[in-house]
């Protein structure tokens, strides 16, 4: 752990830096509108019902879902921090405005009546008594947005804004707790400082208490965090604006996306070290949960991203699953052009489908090959399985069905967790990825598909049409996404897919030490 | 500070002219209601609570406004008053003296020097001035905080508040109903001495009709939105009217 800490210690602080900053940000944006709106709503009684309404419906969008939402609108959606924010700012608005109308509304009647009668405006009863009174308690509301934002800005990692939910997210996909807790760790102790400074604050403002000053130690504590604090988020701002700087040197930009599991994002990593060695700026967008990907790239926010057709045919055209290969990818290509006006790359060799697993222990013991040899055990099994299976199409619905399977029981978790939970006997069949490196590595075995239920998932580029426009100059190749795509066409077996998985998910190796080494051997790049 | 005869006007300081004043169309709190306060009397609304005696003292610094007549401070209507200007020139104490917690003694009193825009030396010239004038010590009390102080210094707060940036109407809504009864006895023999050196016009609100004989010029019996008595207190003393003999009644059934 201390080895890991004294190798990435300035990358922990950096995410550690973006993370405030969001939070920061956010909170800022929260209290100009929630503070007025809090005002506002107390001179006017009819408008309270429905703004403290919608501030807490708001609340209660679970966050991906907003974020699905907020990428494709103009503005303020996207990827990166602007949207993040924008899904902040609405979580901690209800707290910030609920608390301002408690406390303006529990300031004292007399104490209201005598300013008006001693010829106050209402200017001044609000700012010089009302405020004044109810600030405890809109410290406390601003306390408790603070910490909820802490805690949501975790997701922002999913729309790719950074801070610390990118270590949660890399540690629950690499099953490294080393990671896991580079980014609970200092996000808990970041919400338990904020809880504790704004107490501080509070009590200083505590009206029916007004000799309460905190004591020097506190108060020295609370200025050295606030310090630490500026001081991070200045560094965060340095940061943002060197990356920008720099890339008005290249020769052209392009936005690579990548959903959220290893395999994508080693895929995408391969075209941003093709597109870098032809000196062309990247910005990895990486990481995007559910369907993300998809609404960034139809509202132009990344110019591509690796798809699997299997995927695109029934999550996204929603048509019913077919065996095919050919026939998928050609229905695909056909749709994706009409539809979204976006290209399918020439599939890059391997297959991706669904992999229903068992430990290779139970398999040998049981001498299990096929699902459907699997049938007969299944009632005495507990099945694990990801939220996606559980939903789509061609996912456990008919998977159950085709095989007439019957379990002792299924539960329903993040894919990255069944993975483990059956190396750990907590359950003994789940619905893995074919290409994932760790079924060799946890000594898994994959039983086959004899039914055929499940569709094709050939590994495809989705891009832009105009995304080869972006290069302008001359000396570069006129299309390098066009010719990088050529050269990926079927480059990739499925048994080099398992191995690159492998390498980051089994030997817990960087990604792009990983794919760099693959690009050389493939003589992709030199 | 007195007010030489010489000055004061002829015209009353404060009328009311058939005013009433009802909550959207229900029930009148104020009905009807007519009666003249001359300048330097202490006059004294009496009644039970629910009388429309606190809704009277309202109308006249436009806290409220009334449904139809006019109340007429200084000979101009509260309606052509800037109520801002009206309300700096008029006095306000209420019970439990509505004091700002977040204020110092000092802050608290003045509170309207400063917004009139008094320089500070001034106004903190003023609030010793006024703080000695109630029976509170500067030096002690100025920077104290209301929290700090018993029920009858925040009272004394409250009226040297009220007398900050000398007001000629000072308008009183129980202020020494919530003391206990030596100090209430204590302030009220003060309020006299006070009354009689600073010459000011007061409105007094009280349901005590001790408090009424004691302080007023005039007492005004309201009952259902209504004066029923305007008297002087000798004139109540004698009155025949029954809610007049049934407050007196209380009177003696004490001793």
């Amino acid at each position: 752990m201390l080895e890991f800490l004294k190798a990435n210690w300035s990358d922990i602080l950096a995410h550690i830096a973006q993370h405030l900053w969001l939070v920061f940000i956010s909170i800022a944006i929260a209290v100009v509108i929630g503070l007025p709106l809090g005002v506002l709503i107390t001179r006017r009684k009819r408008l309270r019902g429905p703004v403290l309404g919608i501030a807490n419906v708001m609340q209660t969008i679970p966050s991906l879902a907003l974020f699905g939402f907020l990428i494709p609108l103009p503005f303020i959606g996207g990827i990166g921090p602007r949207t993040a924010i924008v899904a902040l700012v609405f979580y901690a608005l209800l707290p910030i405005i609920r608390n301002t109308v408690t406390g303006i509304l529990g300031v004292d009647r007399n104490v209201r009546e005598a300013a008006v009668a001693m010829g106050m405006t209402d200017r001044q009863v609000l700012f010089q008594v009302e405020l004044p009174l109810a600030m405890s308690v809109i410290l406390t509301g601003v306390r408790v947005a603070v910490v909820i934002t802490i805690g949501v800005a975790i997701i922002a990692a999913e729309v790719g804004a950074g801070g610390l939910g990118e270590y949660i997210f890399r540690g629950l996909r690499m099953d490294d707790n080393r990671l896991l807790l580079a980014g609970a760790v200092p996000s808990a102790l970041m919400a338990l400082v904020a809880d504790f400074g704004f107490s501080l604050i509070e009590r200083r403002f505590d009206s029916t208490n007004p000799r309460t000053r905190a004591g020097k130690p506190l108060r020295a504590l609370a200025w050295a965090v606030l310090v630490l604090g500026v001081a991070l988020m200045g560094y965060a701002a340095w940061r943002g604006i060197k990356s920008r700087s720099s890339s008005s040197l290249s020769h052209g930009h392009v936005t690579v996306g990548s959903k959220d599991f290893t395999e994508s994002v080693l895929l995408a990593e391969i075209v941003a070290q093709m597109l870098e060695a032809r000196n062309i700026e990247v910005d990895r967008r990486f990481d995007l949960g559910g369907n993300l990907a998809h609404s960034a790239l139809v509202g132009g926010q990344i110019d591509l991203y690796p798809e699997y057709t299997g995927t695109a045919f029934t999550a996204i055209l929603h048509h019913q699953p077919i065996t095919d290969p050919k026939a998928v990818y050609d229905q695909v290509q056909r749709e994706y052009s009409s539809q979204f006006n976006l290209w399918v790359s020439d599939p890059l060799g391997f297959d991706n489908t669904f992999a229903i697993l068992v430990r290779g222990e139970d398999a040998r013991r049981l001498n299990l090959r096929t699902v459907s040899g699997a049938a007969t055990h299944a009632r005495q099994w507990h099945a694990g399985f990801g939220h996606d299976f559980m939903v789509r199409p061609d996912g456990y619905a008919g998977f159950a069905r085709a095989y007439g399977l019957q379990f002792a029981g299924t539960s329903e978790m993040a894919l990255d967790l069944t993975y483990t939970a059956l190396a750990s006997h907590k359950v003994d069949l789940i619905a893995g990825n074919s290409t994932d490196g760790r079924i060799a590595a946890l000594d898994l075995v994959q039983l086959e598909d004899d039914k055929h239920y499940f569709p094709p998932y050939e590994a495809v580029f989705i891009m832009r049409p105009t995304a080869d426009d972006v290069v302008k100059d001359e000396y570069v190749r006129r299309r390098p996404l066009m010719d990088i795509m050529g050269r990926l066409a079927g480059a990739i077996s499925t048994d080099e897919m398992r191995k690159l998985n492998f390498e980051v998910d089994g030997a817990r190796r960087d990604k792009k030490v990983v794919v760099h080494e693959w690009l050389i051997k493939k003589g992709f790049i030199n | 500070m007195m007010m030489s005869l010489s000055e004061q006007d002829h015209e009353p300081l404060v009328e009311f002219r058939d005013v009433s004043y009802a909550i959207n169309g229900g029930r009148p709190i104020i009905d009807h209601l007519s009666f003249a306060v001359e300048r330097g009397e202490t006059f004294v609304l009496l009644g039970e609570s629910g009388c429309g005696k606190t809704t009277t003292l309202k109308l006249v610094n436009r806290l409220l406004a009334p449904t139809s007549g006019e109340v007429r401070v200084e000979g101009k209507t509260t309606a052509e008053w800037d109520a801002i200007r009206l309300r700096r020139r008029t006095g306000y104490v209420i019970q439990e003296a509505g004091l700002f917690p977040h204020f110092t003694v000092e802050q608290n009193v003045a509170l309207v020097p400063a917004l009139e825009g008094w320089d500070e030396a001034r106004g903190r010239e003023r609030v010793r001035e006024l703080l000695s004038l109630v029976g509170l010590d500067p030096e002690r009390f100025a920077h104290r905080y209301p929290r700090e102080l018993s029920g009858g210094q925040r009272q004394r707060v409250g009226v040297a508040r009220a007398l900050a940036a000398d007001p000629p109407l000072l308008l009183m809504d129980e202020p020494f109903g919530a003391l206990d009864p030596l100090t209430r006895s204590s302030l009220q023999k003060e309020f006299v001495e006070l009354k009689s050196r600073l010459g000011k016009t007061v409105i007094f609100v009280t349901h005590d009709v001790r408090e009424a004989l004691l302080l007023g010029s005039r007492i005004a019996l309201m009952d259902a939105g209504k004066v029923v008595l305007l008297e002087t207190p000798n004139g109540f003393l004698k009155s025949e009217n029954k809610l007049a003999r049934a407050y007196l009644e209380t009177l003696r059934s004490e001793f």
